[in-house]
């Protein structure tokens, strides 16, 4: 083989989940009124960012063979936290923006020790820590109200030289300052190498527990860095319990259209993100196509599953049928 | 090596016990490893090597005893710390991890960085030097490993402990998948390292490998040392008599007479193939007979009881079933009459049974259609069933109502064979059904295997275990790289054909699909 066949081997989750999105976006663009604008890319873009924050922290988790159903409520609670202190002048508003960051990594290291050290099942510890975490978010906003700085909130969400979505690149950057480092850390080649096989890894010498604490650690940086950006765009902070089961859902969906392996050990945050936008784009292709809102979430269920579905068409080429359960 | 005199051991253990709840596995076990000799361990499956090696690479930790690396005494809570002090092992069981590439495997655990980060470059020139010392050129650092073929992550595996830069290296029946080609490989590559100085401690059931690789020998049975010599100072015979601690000659059950020559065959393959691992495989059992499979572990045996149970999709050829030919469309039709047909699988934690069930549960599982009625089930014939297994195996369980996991292996495998059993098949297949199984137990299956092909049934039975082929089986087929390459019959089933066959000495550097 090829070098470049090697990469595409590596890729290919990620490639996909980016194929699946690319489809989805040109259809939608191209049925949209406006067309392929600035402006309907900025709107999309600004959608699609939240989810993926939510989605690389999923990915980071599910790398590790984990799931992590409190990113959503993470989400909320770093919302709710953020329309209280990220207000006023330069200094405050830093000082704010830091410790909401801070309380998202504060709620991956509960997660991480008590899957990690208290040897929960990841499932279990992080419904638990959920409710948990929604709670707090409910005792700080039993109303949705707040506020938020909003120049720094207009700057990350506006656009940059009057094209380029700024949270696009605020997402690009992220990519670059934490996932990569974390994907090219032993750290990161412990969350991929306990996942993939903990027994092995364990013979090897690899350091699991610092691999799988560093992936929920850097999780809830994710979920916080989410929970900000919804401030962000809505200016207020809100304790919406559906709200937040549904992005801890629809995370799992984009993990998955984004070629994250539910079994662990396989695929990246970047299809996680890519699989974020291909999630948003199958709710926004209703709108484009101008269906029954009472249709919209039947129609939406569809073309979910038949793009997860996509993901699984390796399962038919399988000759050995034991291959199946594995 | 020198005839000069012993340099000072690298690595020693006194009196190390270790004990697993009741059984126990090592009891004050010795050991000397020298550096610049390669020491063989010999002893019988259960007689403690697998747990001396992993108190060594610090898998798991003695509960008594001490361990001395150069003359100070050490105690490693981790692989890691094993690792960190220069002990370097080939488990048997591969611990490579599959969703990597080959050379994030190598570079596993210590990998080479830069400013925090892995440095891949560096990473890669490290593989490739590891995969060529190793004599594995042709393996890509790039490709994923649970890509490759079993004989190729087992030269990977070899290739990571030398990455590590060892001062001792274990290896672990790390030959058991290999091709012909790449054990000569691997045993030059042994070679050199011992003259480089470095302690090997090498654990194999092979007597022709040991023969030609060995410095030291120590025998182990039933956790304790029994003696330890200079390699070609004792005969094969006397080595297995240590091993074993008795005759072995009165093992197995006699065999029939060759009665089923006559009868017609109930299961026969005619050119039987898939994908590329199985080729062309042709042969028929009869009424009453045991039809051995041997040659050396992954070269389609397995794969061939999988084909016979319908596990495959687009095998080639054709089954035949009491001579008319049957399309067999999966494990739920190749358990119904008229084929009748029982695998007993090889790893019986995941495919045989449900360990947290009862050992009620699980020994119905199989033959629930036949104890229920209209979907609900008697239990007043279930519970006769089940007694009647009990006593016909022997098994011993404290209650019918525990989790089949508290049982001991052995009990285990004869609730699995039990569970089919339940059904009173015509077929049996097995899967190396005495793996990791006391020899008591071993004992009472061969008598039952016996007993069984005299009440009629047609066995395929596959076992890593020459001796076990030697003394059950009626003919033997030996399978190399998915082909049946000799098939020996009666008195012509003896170890030196069989491992002669089964390393197809002839077909020399052949690589492997398997």
């Amino acid at each position: 083989m090829r070098e470049w066949r090697y990469w595409l081997n590596e890729q290919r989750g990620t490639l996909t989940g980016l194929a699946i999105f690319l489809v989805m976006f040109a259809v939608y663009v191209a049925n949209h009124p406006a067309g392929f604008t600035a402006n309907v890319v900025h709107t999309a873009a600004n959608k699609g960012v939240l989810l993926a924050f939510v989605a690389m922290a999923q990915a980071l988790v599910v790398i590790t063979a984990g799931i992590d159903l409190s990113v959503g409520m993470v989400l909320v609670l770093t919302n709710c936290l953020a329309s209280w202190i990220v207000v006023g002048g330069a200094m405050p508003t830093s000082l704010g923006v830091a410790a909401v960051l801070a309380t998202g990594m504060l709620c991956g290291t509960i997660n991480g020790l008590l899957v990690i050290y208290g040897r929960l099942q990841p499932i279990v510890a992080t419904i638990a820590t959920g409710a948990v975490y929604f709670g707090l978010a409910l005792l700080l906003r039993p109303f949705p109200g707040g506020s938020v700085n909003e120049d720094l909130a207009d700057a990350l969400t506006g656009r940059l030289f009057g094209v380029v979505p700024s949270s696009l690149v605020a997402l690009a950057a992220v990519v670059l300052l934490v996932w990569l480092p974390f994907r090219r850390s032993v750290a990161g080649r412990a969350a991929y190498a306990a996942g993939s096989s903990e027994p092995a890894a364990f013979m090897s010498g690899v350091p699991i527990r610092r691999g799988k604490f560093a992936a929920y650690l850097l999780g809830g940086l994710l979920a916080g860095m989410g929970g900000l950006f919804l401030t962000f765009f809505t200016y207020t902070g809100e304790a919406a319990y559906a709200s937040g089961s549904a992005y801890t859902l629809w995370s799992i969906a984009a993990v998955v259209l984004g070629g994250v392996s539910l079994y662990g050990g396989r695929g990246s945050a970047v299809g996680a993100i890519f699989g974020a936008f291909a999630a948003r784009t199958t709710g926004d292709m209703l709108f484009a196509f101008d269906v029954d809102p009472l249709w919209q979430p039947l129609l939406q269920g569809i073309v979910l599953m038949v793009a997860v579905s996509l993901g699984s068409l390796a399962l038919l080429r399988v000759r050995n049928r034991l291959d199946w359960f594995q | 090596m020198t005839a000069a005199e012993t340099p000072p051991p690298l690595f020693q253990m006194e009196g190390v016990s270790k004990r697993y709840g009741g059984v126990r596995a090592l009891e004050k076990a010795r050991l000397e490893v020298v550096p610049g000799r390669i020491h063989a361990i010999l002893g019988e499956n259960g007689a403690g090597k697998s747990t001396l090696i992993k108190i060594m690479a610090g898998v798991v930790a003695q509960d008594e005893g001490r361990l001395l690396l150069d003359g100070r005494e050490v105690a490693f809570r981790s692989p890691a710390e094993a690792a960190a002090a220069g002990i370097a092992c080939v488990f048997q069981e591969l611990s490579l991890i599959p969703d990597l590439s080959v050379a994030d495997n190598i570079a596993l655990a210590n990998p080479p960085r830069r400013f925090g980060m892995i440095d891949r470059r560096a990473q890669r020139k490290l593989a490739e030097e590891a995969l060529a010392r190793a004599g594995a050129e042709d393996i890509h650092p790039r490709a994923a490993v649970k890509d490759l073929p079993l004989s190729r992550r087992q030269m990977v595996e070899i290739a990571k402990a030398l990455a590590s830069g060892p001062r001792a290296l274990i290896l672990d029946e790390a030959t058991s998948a290999l091709t012909a080609g790449d054990v000569a490989k691997v045993f030059a590559v042994l070679k050199r390292l011992r003259d480089e100085g470095l302690a090997l401690l090498y654990i194999s059931h092979r007597m022709h490998e040991i023969a030609e690789l060995a410095d030291t020998c120590t025998v182990f049975r039933n956790g304790r040392n029994v003696a330890s010599f200079a390699a070609g100072s004792r005969s094969n015979s006397e080595i297995v008599e240590m091993m074993i601690g008795r005759e072995y000659s009165n093992v197995f059950p006699p065999r029939q007479a060759s009665a089923r020559l006559a009868s017609a065959p109930v299961l026969e393959c005619r050119d039987l193939g898939w994908s590329d691992r199985l080729r062309e495989i042709s042969f028929s059992v009869g009424e009453g007979e045991v039809v051995g499979l041997g040659g050396l572990e992954g070269q389609g045996q397995r794969l061939l009881l999988l084909a016979l149970f319908g596990v495959l999709r687009g095998t080639t050829g054709s089954v035949l079933v009491d001579g008319s030919p049957v399309a067999i469309s999966g494990p739920a039709a190749a358990r119904k009459p008229p084929l009748s047909m029982a695998l007993i699988p090889e790893d019986r934690k995941t495919e045989g049974l449900m360990l947290p069930m009862t050992v009620r549960e699980n020994l119905s599982f199989a033959a629930l259609d036949r104890i229920a009625r209209g979907g609900v089930i008697d239990r007043t014939k279930e519970e006769q069933s089940i007694d009647d297994m009990v006593r016909l195996l022997e098994i011993k369980t404290a209650g019918l109502d525990v989790p089949v996991g508290t049982l001991s292996g052995g009990n285990q495998q004869k609730v699995v064979i039990a569970k089919w059993l339940m059904r009173q098949p015509r077929i049996i297949l097995l899967n190396d059904p005495t793996r990791g199984i006391d020899v008591g137990t071993k004992q009472e299956l061969y008598q039952l295997l016996r007993r069984l092909a005299e009440a009629g049934a047609a066995i395929v039975f596959y076992s890593t275990d020459y001796d076990e082929l030697i003394g059950c089986c009626d003919r033997v087929l030996v399978l190399y790289d998915g082909r049946v390459v000799r098939e020996l019959e009666g008195d012509a089933i003896s170890e030196r054909a069989l491992i002669a066959s089964a390393l197809n000495v002839e077909a020399g550097q052949k690589g492997t699909a398997a």
